[in-house]
């Protein structure tokens, strides 16, 4: 089934009608790298690529990697977390709203903005080391996901997106 | 505004072991078992982000931004990691990490009764570290 709009997930108000407004200070999206969408069970729904020179894991494996990489990365800063007394055991898994969670980790190459939705569809988007917050543009795209993708009545839930 | 405050330290070695821990006040103190977990953990995921990268010549995560709090990590290029969480927002945390690891190499590493790798149990790099982390606070607060 074709999505609707076709083009790139960044691409700030497609021609179709109502589309949620776009956070102020979008741009052209030009900084975006690499988007993935997961969904709560690890199945990658999404994954789209606009620069990306290196590749060094073929794709199945790359998204276990970084499914993996987040969940744990999850685990870590809920139980590292100085901020509240009560924490669960490390190896629990955690549910979309539980302990705190990161929204953005930089390395020297590369920046990853990660969202996570109450219904636990995570959103993660890799972009140049230097750029700011991107919390609201996820929050966009998360919107986007939503307005096209689930109310769309021909999307079955856990397959990936077309 | 203390927008800079320190909750925790952790050293860790080439093979992710955790060699020191210090806790500066944070809600609820790690127990040592949880904390070396933690520490291997964090080895493990530092390695990890250097595979996904898709860029070639990453040297693993320099910051981690949370809701309550940051980290920041630096990694010598001997492969030993010092991590620090502090507030959200926190400013100069590279160059405390990089004084952090002068005082590593001043009193640990030329201290001839450490051995590599091993917990570090040094009075002088706890003195000195105390006072860093003591002049760094309140060079922010008085301001």
């Amino acid at each position: 089934m074709q999505f609707f709009g076709g083009g790139s997930l960044t691409s700030v108000a497609p021609e179709v009608t109502p589309s949620p407004a776009a956070p102020p200070g979008t741009g052209t999206g030009a900084n975006a790298q690499v988007l993935y969408v997961f969904n709560r069970n690890g199945v990658c729904l999404l994954y789209r690529e606009w620069h990306r020179p290196l590749h060094t894991l073929d794709p199945t494996q790359d998204h276990k990697l970084m499914f993996g990489l987040l969940f744990s990365l999850r685990s870590f800063t809920a139980k590292i977390d100085p901020t509240t007394a009560e924490k669960g055991n490390l190896g629990v898994p955690l549910l979309p709203g539980q302990g705190c969670s990161f929204y953005s980790f930089k390395t020297n190459t590369y920046k990853l903005n990660f969202m996570e939705s109450p219904s636990g569809i995570k959103l993660i988007l890799i972009s140049h080391p230097r750029t700011g917050d991107q919390r609201d543009s996820l929050k966009h795209i998360y919107n986007l996901y939503v307005e096209y993708v689930v109310k769309n009545p021909l999307y079955a839930p856990g397959t990936p997106i077309k | 505004m203390a927008l800079a405050a320190i909750y925790s330290l952790f050293i860790i070695n080439k093979s992710g072991g955790l060699i020191y821990y210090k806790d500066y006040g944070s809600a609820g103190r790690i127990d040592t078992n949880d904390s070396l977990r933690l520490a291997s953990l964090w080895h493990s995921m530092h390695a990890i982000s250097q595979q996904l990268s898709p860029i070639p010549g990453c040297t693993g995560i320099d910051l981690l931004q949370a809701h309550n709090f940051d980290l920041h990590c630096f990694q010598s290029l001997t492969g030993t990691k010092f991590f620090v969480v502090c507030e959200t927002g926190a400013q100069n945390m590279e160059t405390l990490l990089k004084v952090i690891y002068e005082l590593y190499t001043d009193f640990v590493l030329k201290n001839p009764f450490y051995e590599m790798e091993m917990p570090i149990r040094c009075e002088l790099f706890d003195l000195n570290l105390a006072q860093v982390i003591h002049k760094y606070r309140v060079a922010l607060l008085g301001r």
